[in-house]
């Protein structure tokens, strides 16, 4: 970004915009925001802020996610799509703003309850339990909805058992399904890393989501494991898993989203399908950079 | 797909891999014979009383210089503590320096209820008051976690130490608790030979040592059916990513606080049992270099896995014992005046030649290789 002035303009002019939309969109009486009557929607980001003193990583983002679809939240790198995420998954709290997933409002509360109502994310950087194995790991992820006690475990009474028996089955399902069955057995830091990056998706599915959040799950790979990886994101949608991808390869995205909100320096600069974004000029300007006199 | 080949689809995908060397071996035998080798051991374990009777070994195994069932008793109760302290430290992966605390907790509670120094004047039997104990040990513990368990690593560590310091010095200073004068006559646990006389009495050791290996054996069962459940998964999550655990729905902080619970209950058994074996106690029991040494012990056999807490929890009691009354050639002192030398390097030998324990969890053992990766210069 060479001539930072002109684009900034730009965002300042969309900023003032939602400033605008806000008395209209938060009022008391009306629980959807006004700019997305769209009455299927599972997740509203709702004019999250988020600071860290003095550095402004989401300003003002706003969009919403329709049940059912592949979501894609794209933008360059340190754009704020991961401190989206984060706030999402309640590892950060908005400073100001509002997450609703199911109409219930997200911000604030643990991480763990977050995942019991359906949130689910795997990491940019993969965070498996190393030493546990594929199996043990997608374990924990099922483990999100059972109810056994510390006294069940410990008499081994029949909760236990059964919950025991239905996690390991559904697990094994699940690396079935995302193609490293074979693997159950392995510690997990000796699988390759596209295999972990495939653990890591099998474990979030096993905490049962409405909402898959899926943080560059692509990264690193090649074009052929990219393919598969795609097809893959689309038999989870098939399966009636609302999933949210980030990403920063643009051609990546473009071919399996619905639609998409492109960020840059924390600010939505643009949303739609992948053939309206794709010809947005700010969007054009935020991945090329664009000199100034052609703005 | 007939039903044989469904088996066999379903059998495929080994769940665990048992690697070389002795554990791995015996994780491959077909059940019956893992189940005679358990049943053995457990007999041998009972037996330990007479193993000086074996010809040859065992007069080098018994202590010399005390007798080697009060020998046996005292390794029962560190093995009791090494297991309980490897739940908190080993499977959570919380380090507590304060561990004598519980014990402390444990101990206190019986005097109070059975001595007849103890300004309650409730004279309950030992067995009466072993439940209250547990519970109370387990209160502290609770009410030591809740608080302190969103501190980590270090600055857990200080507080637990802070903890053990607390309860040593409130000992000292409050009249109720009588300090170095401590409290005598608390009862033996009950029961009668054929005889008449008292099954626990004072000149002979063993029962004693009998019921703290049946007490370590219910505890080994408790803590390895925890450790294969969601309970142990959990833990194990919490040890290795806490953020991640918590994102993958794992309540940390109730399992962090059910493991320091875990850890009080059996701390506090280690006390009760101690208590009912000397009938007598006070302030100086608890010092701080009992909690070290109990850490010493599960880091020594193996921190994470239940073998290597029990051979931790023993060496750290018969190292100490065994050099009793051996002289040694130099000085014609005991070399029970050494003890803390002969130790020391034997903790540093185990350290250097076996870092990860002397029973490595398979766990542990693949974390401290990565980690000696990171420091190796590249």
């Amino acid at each position: 970004m060479s001539e930072p002035h002109v684009e900034s303009t730009e965002w300042e002019d969309e900023s003032v915009r939602h400033r605008v939309d806000e008395p209209i969109a938060t009022g008391p009486l009306l629980e959807a925001p006004v700019h997305t009557p769209d009455p299927g929607s599972l997740l509203e980001v709702d004019n999250v802020t988020l600071r860290f003193g003095g550095v402004v990583a989401l300003d003002q983002v706003q969009f919403s996610l329709r049940q059912g679809e592949i979501f894609g939240l794209i933008g360059p790198n340190g754009a704020g799509k991961t401190t989206c995420f984060n706030a999402m998954t309640g590892v950060y709290r908005p400073t100001s703003g509002e997450i609703r997933f199911k109409g219930r409002v997200v911000s604030g509360l643990k991480k763990h309850e977050i995942t019991r109502m359906g949130i689910a994310r795997t990491f940019q950087n993969i965070r498996l339990f190393p030493e546990m194995t594929a199996l043990e790991n997608v374990m924990v992820g099922a483990d999100a909805h059972h109810r056994t006690s510390v006294v069940g475990a410990l008499v081994r009474g029949p909760r236990h058992r059964r919950e025991e028996q239905q996690g390991r089955d559904f697990s094994r399902e699940l690396l079935d399904f995302v193609g490293i069955g074979q693997r159950a057995g392995e510690v997990s830091r000796n699988l390759s890393y596209g295999e972990q990056r495939r653990l890591e998706i099998a474990r979030a599915l096993a905490t049962r989501p409405t909402l898959l959040c899926l943080d560059e799950p692509a990264a690193g790979f090649t074009p052929a494991e990219k393919e598969s990886l795609l097809a893959l994101i689309r038999t989870i949608r098939d399966n009636g898993v609302t999933v949210l991808l980030i990403e920063h390869d643009m051609r990546l995205v473009m071919g399996v989203t619905d639609r998409m909100v492109v960020l840059e320096f924390g600010k939505k600069i643009a949303e739609g399908t992948p053939a309206e974004v794709r010809d947005d000029p700010k969007v054009i300007a935020a991945y090329l950079g664009v000199p100034a006199d052609a703005a | 797909m007939t039903a044989v080949e469904k088996e066999q689809a379903v059998q495929a995908p080994p769940e665990r891999r048992p690697g070389g060397g002795l554990r791995g071996r015996f994780g491959r035998l077909p059940w019956p014979a893992r189940t005679a080798i358990i049943v053995g051991c457990v007999v041998l374990a009972y037996g330990l009383p007479y193993v000086g009777y074996v010809p040859m070994i065992g007069p080098q195994i018994v202590t010399q210089g005390i007798d080697w069932s009060s020998a046996l008793f005292s390794i029962s109760y560190f093995v009791l503590l090494a297991l309980g302290l490897n739940v908190v430290v080993g499977y959570a992966g919380l380090l507590d320096l304060g561990y004598v605390g519980f014990f402390a907790v444990g101990a206190y509670t019986v005097a109070l209820l059975t001595s007849p120094d103890s300004v309650l004047k409730t004279h309950w039997a030992w067995l009466a008051a072993v439940p209250v104990a547990i519970v109370i040990a387990l209160l502290s513990g609770l009410l030591l976690g809740w608080p302190t368990l969103r501190l980590r690593g270090d600055y857990l560590a200080i507080v637990t130490l802070g903890f053990a310091e607390i309860i040593r010095i409130f000992a000292e200073s409050k009249p109720e608790l009588r300090g170095d004068r401590g409290f005598g006559g608390i009862p033996h646990p009950p029961g009668k030979n054929g005889d008449g006389t008292a099954l626990f009495g004072v000149r002979d050791a063993r029962p004693y040592f009998w019921l703290g290996l049946t007490i370590i054996i219910l505890v080994i069962l408790a803590v390895r059916n925890l450790d294969r459940s969601r309970v142990g998964r959990s833990w194990l999550a919490i040890r290795e990513d806490e953020e991640a655990a918590a994102i993958m729905g794992v309540r940390t902080v109730k399992f962090k606080l059910w493991a320091f619970a875990i850890g009080a209950c059996v701390g506090g058994l280690g006390g009760v049992m101690f208590a009912g074996y000397q009938g007598f106690m006070n302030s100086s029991t608890f010092q701080l270099q009992f909690s070290i040494l109990v850490l010493a012990g599960v880091v020594m056999g193996g921190s994470g896995n239940i073998p290597g807490a029990i051979l931790g929890g023993a060496l750290i009691s018969y190292i100490p014992d065994r050099l009793r009354g051996i002289s040694d050639p130099l000085l014609n002192t005991d070399l029970f005046q050494w003890r803390f030398l002969i130790f020391g390097v034997t903790i540093i030998l185990i350290m250097i030649l076996r870092p990860q324990g002397i029973v490595p969890s398979r766990r542990r053992a693949m974390e401290l290789k990565d980690r000696a990766g990171e420091v190796a210069p590249q």
